[in-house]
């Protein structure tokens, strides 16, 4: 499913928060998203997502999304979004609970979720007794029980440790490799936009607009390659080159604010 | 020679570093109470043999305890308990799912807590005992009025309990279930119920001493049965044995309240 978001803009309690944001996504395709602290990108990800309204613009999808997708638009969340009271499967079967499956359907659909994510030994137990990076695989597997068109994923390994992931980011590079989707992946950590995308989109500080797009010339598949390496860097490098003198002003304006 | 900065050891003086890191942590001590308890009732009982504590106002725990033998002999002692625990009961039952209905509502919608704030807020600080008379007049002397009374005061703490453990539910949960498209009724019964439940059941501690306080306030202004009704008239009667019996009785009472509660909080909550 492509996705074309055509003049997004948002006002947030009188501030403009998003500025005209024209963006075209493939379908298949993985575009990061980084900018300074505050410069909307969440805020960009909620519209795609339907969560918040945009004052002006909007976001189109073109086509349809693959016939057994239940939730074309599904997010992964930063902080994981886990029902503490539930189970690891319950919480992946939370999604699929208002669709008229069948309980076979049901059960493979969680059982294969949680297969591609690592967690079938942990079917049963809460999430109190996760570490953060398997928290983060039942919101992966829960993502993917829907089989999504688009994938939205909003920082989801900043509230994870640097060996966590590293982990999480080649479970993620082996899920893109299997599963297709389009994704959106908000992050502040050029090293992981660098890695996980195929496009990375740069947002100036508030209000949020387009300044530029790099683009990564290494196939998903060969990104843990010694000559994706040297890419990765060069990519990573040239991102911190663009937001650098933004960062810092933002980090002031937060600092003053 | 020894590298200092890797050893330690090429400084002529070498102290420990004192610790500094124990206390301020609770540590479970279980035979303390036991003790204290046994000591407290001990010092009680030998200051009334040594006739410190005159008998007529402070009997010794052991004429306590004889007062509740004759209240379990002559059969008054489940009279007492059964007539106050069906009022507690019944007037906490209406007052909780009245108030769990109204507060969960005004958890839920704004338009449902812009309506409901400010009666709550009006009448939650009201000693509900004062609406005794009131209910007598509406209801008659019986049962019905002591129900009302007990339903009306755990109603309110109810209805806080209940909108502000709604609030307390993380939104980002809420925002998960819109994303995945979960009906509202999904995200209520699903997301927000079961994470308002420690608040909920937080409530539920403080209506049943509400309970337990305006039970005995509602048989001590009209009732002939009931823990309130036989401490109120054991006081006109001069049996201190027998009031200090009944005020025994509301400890274990409200004791025996909160191990149920416990317990409950125990099952429901078992994933905290």
């Amino acid at each position: 499913m492509d996705l074309r978001l055509e003049g997004i803009t948002h006002v947030y309690d009188g501030l403009l928060a998003l500025d005209g944001i024209d963006l075209a996504v493939r379908d298949g395709e993985t575009v990061a998203i980084i900018g300074p602290s505050g410069c909307g990108k969440s805020t960009l990800l909620g519209i795609v997502g339907g969560l918040l309204k945009p004052t002006s613009g909007r976001v189109a999808a073109v086509g349809a999304p693959r016939t057994d997708s239940l939730n074309p638009f599904t997010y992964i969340f930063q902080d994981f979004a886990l029902l503490p009271w539930r189970s690891v499967a319950a919480n992946v079967a939370l999604a699929l609970e208002h669709h008229k499956l069948s309980r076979a359907e049901r059960h493979d659909r969680v059982r294969a979720a949680l297969d591609l994510t690592g967690l079938t030994d942990f079917a049963a137990a809460l999430p109190k007794q996760l570490s953060g990076g398997m928290r983060q695989r039942v919101g992966i597997a829960r993502a993917l029980v829907v089989r999504p068109a688009v994938l939205l994923l909003d920082e989801p390994l900043s509230a994870l440790d640097a060996q966590t992931r590293e982990l999480l980011m080649e479970d993620l590079l082996a899920i893109w490799v299997r599963e297709r989707s389009t994704r959106l992946y908000v992050t502040h950590n050029l090293d992981e936009a660098a890695r996980l995308a195929d496009r990375v989109v740069v947002l100036s500080r508030r209000p949020g607009r387009l300044r530029d797009i790099v683009t990564i010339d290494v196939p998903v598949a060969e990104r843990s390659g010694p000559a994706a390496q040297a890419v990765i860097a060069g990519v990573r490098e040239r991102l911190w080159t663009l937001i650098r003198d933004e960062a810092r002003d933002a980090e002031r304006e937060v600092q003053h604010a | 020679m020894p590298d200092p900065g890797r050893s330690g050891r090429g400084s002529t003086t070498a102290a420990p570093v004192p610790f500094r890191g124990g206390g301020f942590q609770p540590q479970p001590r279980r035979l303390v109470p036991i003790v204290v308890f046994v000591a407290v009732i001990g010092l009680w009982q030998t200051a009334s043999w040594r006739g410190w504590l005159p008998a007529l106002f402070m009997p010794s725990p052991w004429q306590i305890v004889g007062a509740f033998g004759d209240m379990i002999d002559n059969g008054t002692l489940g009279q007492h308990i059964g007539a106050s625990l069906s009022r507690i009961v019944l007037g906490w039952l209406l007052g909780t799912i009245a108030g769990l209905a109204i507060g969960l509502a005004m958890g839920i919608f704004s338009a449902a807590r812009a309506a409901g704030l400010p009666v709550v807020s009006a009448l939650f600080p009201i000693p509900k005992i004062a609406l005794l008379p009131l209910f007598i007049l509406w209801f008659g002397i019986g049962e019905p009025s002591k129900v009302a009374t007990i339903g009306f005061g755990v109603f309110f703490p109810t209805v806080i309990a209940a909108y502000t453990a709604c609030d307390s539910v993380p939104r980002n949960l809420i925002r998960m279930g819109q994303s995945f498209g979960l009906p509202a009724s999904h995200i209520v019964w699903k997301i927000l119920v079961p994470g308002a439940m420690p608040g909920i059941l937080a409530g539920f501690r403080i209506t049943a001493s509400i309970a337990l306080i305006l039970v005995v306030a509602a048989e001590m202004i009209g009732a002939q049965y009931g823990i309130g009704a036989f401490i109120l008239s054991a006081g006109n009667l001069m049996q201190t044995d027998q009031l200090l019996a009944g005020v025994t009785l509301l400890s274990l009472l409200g004791l025996a309240v909160s191990v149920v509660l416990g317990a409950v909080e125990r099952a429901v909550l078992r994933w905290r």
